[in-house]
């Protein structure tokens, strides 16, 4: 358990930001933020997805420039327009998805912009010493020839923080370090953290995992919707009070549900395993059931495995390990295919709407009938009935009160709740069986946010199964029958609204399950 | 593409198109008038050569007919988001089919060697561009890449076939025999002959109409059909398409199966419908220029049209003007090609950014 | 003994057709490890033809030729930079345009300075790079076996073709042992981490594009200059392309590009002299089966049938500063 680290007296603070705002058009991801981080210290910054805990470091390093406010490195006033002057004010970065360059050796990536002359060879063998000194140092053992793209994430992870230490960093920010860790590489790097302030750098750790701030930091600062909410000292608080302040007391959307009366199991999620693209697990092992005439609310921090599980249920992608039955059948044998699953009654309401669930490029008409235009109300054999579709939206339009009501404009014209509504009314109107929602109101004005909530409401009086994938606790808490919660690929719990409520559910986000908090 | 800019749609298809012509044109007379020449009056001779005369027209129309085929290939390939730069290549092996039906099958009636022939041009320049899509569905081989030697062995292998095979012995440079007459498409002036009218001889036949049908059909098959629909969403937004359970690979090979064929088809113009014979080189140039008239007309079969009209003019003006200017050769042509190309394609940016900039401020002054 | 003849002759002969696809090889390398796609490389070399014709033609030396047509290939490939750079355009669209562009300018501007059909005038003298002989070829020449590999292999070629050597040593060297090479190459693969370690891609790209244009101006001038006594229409008949495919098969690396391309330019040599040539036990090779090995080589590596051509990971996708 770390302690405080006696601070020499007058030692001026190792990063001081005061009075940060930071605009992105008409959302403020940093309302005033002051920060302030003693030398030598781990700091800890927590927040949900969206508090502007990202955008703050990308201040402090460069990538922006604040609108208002001032940074003071080590007591002095610093401008730090890029990452080229973060970096020569002894600020280094690790960034969640790694700038590394895969093909190259550790060594060539460790050099690159710090070659120390036009022919690399003498800089090279200056920079084999200073790694040799850092491993012997810090314990940071690597094979300087090995080829990056080859190394495990944990050692890419090493080189990254290399590159930073190598360069002069005194303060060291990650963000999200753990998120591609296994929990073996997770304990190595607090180790190496630990060790790295002990010998005076100043470590800032961006993270939303309570248990990883109680476990390493000294301090901890908490971020919630662009504003800076408390300082703490981590000896002095708990993971509970944490959570308290990330989550916030939000007003409940009053949605007046009455009471679900579920009926038969409709999808049986048994053993669920789900690797990335580049063999991260993603989803470990779950297991849940749906039943018809309920919402199964999925809460959770955004990348902790529920947009695998989405879609991966819908057959966009296939899991490694397990099982997915629809009212007893295996979907991998009677379903592998999207196409498939629509026409089983399993539909899908994307999480990433204009990137996935609609096409930017395509009149209303056209988006439509996105994922159902070969149906042969659309048009007989090969042929597609534009007046078909278009009086089809036209209907769609009237029922789902979608603004403005024109079916030839182009989707990228319409607002987000109006698009939101597109996709809405297509799932809806094909009957489904098992609905997949996934973040049904992000970027939804609150008009058309209660629209949303009383039809998926009214779908589930109708019988449908829904899982209901959500960051926003109260549309989880509003809607859902059953909430289960997911980090790092596990669910950490089972509640219902009744028995549960922000803190709670905020620590099961945090992976803080029953046990360990 | 390089990252949209919002233009209002009328704009982008009709304004963004014409001041590329203009740009390049402007670019094309400094060029005139460097190498000591009138661009003034270049450009009269080349208009009053290409529709100065009935002949002229003629002319503009036959080589416009050349341009509707490769434009189309390749606007259905870009609405798929694929590059099919083979136009030249699979027009080869076009002649190549279209020739091996002739050449076997000409002593029938022509109700049968025609369509035969015409679907074995058809189905000899789909399967040239559908094995390089193939290429990059099941092995991902870029291909653009694999299309750009598809060119080179399309040459190669006709060649050989004309010098070893299919060539007609004796003669002096590699070439088939003249087909029958009932292996001819009929010259439009003959056609309209037998009704009464009467039109000035020029290359123009058949094939005009055909690719005007095929113009439709194409327009009719990216917005009409079911298959287009899909064609369109891959080239859109390749995750809406896995989402809407479209097969990418799928579509990507029937696509550039289709464009393979409608390049194909130019071989109809010049082989059936013009020389009579299987020849070299009879596609040369057409390919590219085809990208060109398919980024003017914005991929869409009425835009393209109005794209080969301008160019076929450019070719038949450019022959006439040649004549009267020996300075300023055909090879202008390419020039200005290679400029709308430029313009209307890769540095469309210029155009479109301070145009966008221009509507941007006239709507807040308006609002 | 006749055979063995006849294989320095082709060797020779091999040599010097291969010349001018290395530096346009090496030039589609620098581009695309820089994440640039070129296929104007074609473009390029025949506008660098005729320009170092033209100003050979007019000054009567051969380096200001040689100069000259540097210009016109850097002049173009600033063009696609532009485009491809600056402008985030389509990057295989405007190399598309670049060859047209140049195809179409040469012959005419040709046509109309010099009235030939294209043509420059012949060059001769000391407006040509002539071949440069080896001190003693002459007698080394008798000596059995080896002598005709120093007189004819060696010894021999124009300045040029040696200049086409010590490109490749150069940009070997330079891409593996340099602080300019290991930004360069790390941009092709992940310009975001070049971008975060504080250098500019916006600058390597360009100074990639111009290297290319300079080595394109290299090749195009040897075809005009040193191959070839002055400047034909479209006289690059598809080298560039050939080159492409080279540097396909060559795995977009120095060394293997440079033996790549003395195997096109061999197979071009052997396709020439075996025209019409009866080959015992085959009968008569079709020169056009030799003539497409290049291209039919490299669409068997792209198949991924011998191993996997993988380009640079970033080529042909315009850097936006994405935070």
């Amino acid at each position: 358990m770390p302690g405080i680290r006696p601070e020499v007296a007058g030692q001026a603070p190792a990063i001081s930001l005061s009075g940060i705002d930071k605009r992105f058009g008409e959302v403020r991801a940093n309302k005033d933020v002051n920060l302030t981080v003693a030398r030598g210290s781990v700091h800890g910054i927590v927040g949900e997805n969206g508090a502007g805990k990202s955008t703050l470091m990308s201040i402090l390093y460069g990538f922006y420039e604040a609108d208002r406010g001032e940074i003071r490195i080590n007591g002095n006033l610093v401008r730090i327009r890029s990452p080229k002057e973060a970096i020569a004010n002894g600020i280094g970065m690790v960034h969640q998805h790694f700038m590394l360059v895969e093909p190259l050796s550790v060594i060539d990536n460790v050099m690159l912009g710090a070659e120390g002359g036009a022919m690399l060879a003498k800089g090279e063998a200056k920079m084999r010493a200073a790694l040799a000194k850092l491993s012997a140092d810090y314990g940071l053992a690597i094979d300087p020839d090995a080829i990056v793209g080859e190394l495990p994430v944990g050692l890419q992870q090493r080189v990254e923080i290399l590159k930073a230490l190598v360069r002069g960093a005194e303060i060291l920010i990650l963000d999200e370090p753990t998120a591609v860790l296994t929990p073996d590489e997770a304990e190595q790097l607090f180790a190496l953290l630990h060790a790295l302030a002990s010998q005076g750098k100043t470590i800032v750790l961006i993270t939303h995992k309570l248990h990883e701030i109680m476990a390493v930091t000294d301090h901890v600062s908490v971020m919630r919707r662009g504003e800076m909410v408390a300082t703490l000292e981590t000896a002095a608080t708990s993971p509970a009070e944490l959570a308290d302040r990330m989550v916030g007391r939000h007003v409940l959307l009053d949605v007046s549900k009455g009471t679900a009366h579920p009926g038969a199991v409709r999808l049986t999620v048994e053993n669920l395993v789900i690797r990335d693209a580049h063999g991260s697990l993603k989803v470990k092992n779950i297991n849940f059931s749906l039943r018809a005439g309920e919402i199964l609310g999925l809460a959770g921090v955004a990348g902790n495995g529920q947009s695998e599980l989405l879609e991966a249920l819908a057959g966009i992608i296939q899991p490694t390990l397990g099982r997915i039955l629809l009212d007893g059948d295996d979907l991998a044998l009677t379903a592998p295919t999207p196409a498939d699953r629509r026409t089983h009654g399993v539909l899908h309401i994307p999480e990433d709407r204009q990137r996935m669930g609609l096409v930017s490029a395509f009149s209303a008409a056209e988006s439509m009938i996105l994922g159902f235009q070969s149906e042969v109300g659309f048009g007989s054999g090969p042929m597609l009935s534009t007046e078909a579709v278009r009086a089809h939206t036209e209907t769609q339009m009237e029922a789902y009160d979608i603004r403005p009501r024109d079916p030839s404009l182009k989707t990228s014209k319409f607002s987000g709740g109006n698009q939101q509504k597109i996709v809405l009314a297509r799932e809806i109107e094909h009957h489904p069986k098992v609905l997949l929602v996934g973040q049904p109101t992000r970027g939804v004005d609150v008009g058309a946010i209660e629209f949303i909530h009383k039809r998926l409401i009214a779908l589930r009086d109708a019988g449908v199964a829904i899982l209901l994938v959500s960051v926003e606790l109260d549309e989880i808490m509003s809607l859902s029958d059953r909430i289960i919660v997911m980090c790092g690929g596990v669910i950490t719990g089972e509640r219902t609204p009744e028995t549960t409520n922000d803190r709670d559910l905020g620590l099961l986000m945090a992976g803080v399950t029953e046990r360990a908090a | 593409m390089s990252a949209p800019i919002e233009l209002p749609k009328w704009a982008d298809v009709s304004l963004v198109p014409v001041l590329a012509v203009i740009v390049a044109f402007l670019v094309a007379g400094l060029v005139v008038l460097g190498i000591g020449e009138s661009p003034v009056r270049a450009s009269i001779l080349l208009v009053q050569g290409a529709l100065g005369s009935g002949e002229g027209i003629g002319y503009t129309l036959y080589y416009a007919t050349n341009f509707i085929f490769t434009g189309l290939a390749v606007a259905v390939a870009f609405h798929a988001g694929l590059f099919n730069i083979g136009g030249e290549g699979q027009a080869t092996m076009g002649g190549l089919g279209a020739a091996l039906i002739c050449l076997k099958l000409d002593f029938l009636p022509w109700w049968i060697v025609l369509p035969l022939a015409i679907m074995g041009a058809m189905a000899f320049g789909a399967v040239w561009a559908f094995i390089p899509g193939w290429l990059q569905v099941k092995r991902g081989s870029h291909v653009v890449i694999t299309t750009i030697m598809f060119n080179f062995l399309a040459a190669t292998l006709v060649v050989y076939l004309l010098v070893n095979v299919i060539g007609k012995p004796g003669s002096m440079s590699p070439e088939t025999r003249v087909f029958e007459a009932s292996a001819h498409l009929p010259y439009l002036h003959e056609a309209l002959a037998a009704f009464g009218i009467t039109i000035p001889q020029s290359p123009l036949n058949l094939s005009f109409v055909i690719a005007l049908v095929a113009s439709f059909l194409v327009w009719l098959l990216i917005w009409h059909t079911k298959l287009g629909y899909a064609i369109r969403t891959v080239g859109h937004s390749p995750s809406a398409a896995t989402y809407a359970g479209i097969s990418i690979g799928k579509i990507t090979m029937i696509t550039m199966a289709i464009s393979g064929a409608l390049a194909g088809l130019l071989a109809v113009n010049e082989i059936l419908g013009v020389q009579g014979r299987l020849l070299l080189e009879f596609s040369s140039g057409y390919g590219f220029i085809g990208i060109a008239v398919a980024l003017m007309g914005r991929a869409h079969p009425l835009g393209i049209i109005l794209a080969a009209i301008l160019f076929g003019m450019l070719y038949q003006g450019g022959t006439e003007l040649s004549f009267e200017m020996p300075r300023v050769t055909r090879d202008m042509i390419v020039a200005i090609s290679g400029l709308v190309i430029l313009f209307a394609g890769a540095l469309d940016g210029l155009i479109r950014r301070p145009m966008a900039g221009a509507f941007a401020r006239l709507l807040k002054s308006e609002g | 003994m006749e055979i063995y003849a006849t294989l320095i002759a082709i060797t020779e002969s091999g040599l010097r057709l291969s010349v001018p696809l290395i530096f346009a090889c090496l030039a589609g390398l620098w581009s695309e490890r820089s994440g640039v796609v070129d296929i104007g490389l074609e473009g390029k070399m025949l506008a660098a033809a005729f320009a170092a014709a033209a100003a050979a033609s007019a000054t009567n030396s051969a380096v200001i030729g040689l100069a000259a047509g540097i210009i016109a290939s850097v002049g173009f490939a600033l063009i696609h930079g532009f485009a491809a750079i600056s402008q985030r355009g389509n990057q295989i669209v405007s190399g598309v345009a670049i060859n047209m562009l140049a195809a179409g300018l040469t012959a005419l501007v040709g046509n109309a300075w010099y009235a030939q059909g294209g043509r420059t005038p012949p060059l001769e003298g000391d407006a040509r790079f002539q071949p440069l002989t080896w001190p003693g070829t002459e007698s080394i020449d008798q000596i059995p076996v080896i002598g005709p590999l120093y007189a004819h292999i060696l010894s021999g070629h124009s300045a040029l073709a040696y200049c086409a050597l010590i490109a490749t040593i150069l940009s070997g060297f330079v891409l593996a042992r340099t602080r300019f090479g290991l930004r360069l190459r790390a941009v092709g693969e992940n310009p975001a981490a070049v971008d975060t370690a504080g250098v500019s891609v916006t600058k390597l790209r360009y100074a990639a594009v111009i290297i290319a244009g300079v080595l394109c101006g290299f090749g195009g001038a040897y075809l005009s200059l040193g191959q070839a006594a002055g400047f034909l229409t479209n006289m690059t008949a598809g080298k560039g392309f050939i080159a492409l495919a080279a540097l396909i098969f060559a795995k977009w690396r120095a060394w293997p590009a440079f033996w790549t391309c003395l195997l096109f330019g061999l197979l071009d040599a052997v396709a020439i002299r075996l025209q019409g040539v009866v080959v015992p036990g085959i009968g008569q090779i079709p020169v056009q089966a030799i003539q497409a090995l290049p291209y039919l080589m490299t669409v068997v590596l792209l198949a991924g049938f011998i191993g996997k051509a993988i380009p640079p990971k970033a080529s042909g996708l315009p850097y936006v500063k994405e935070r």
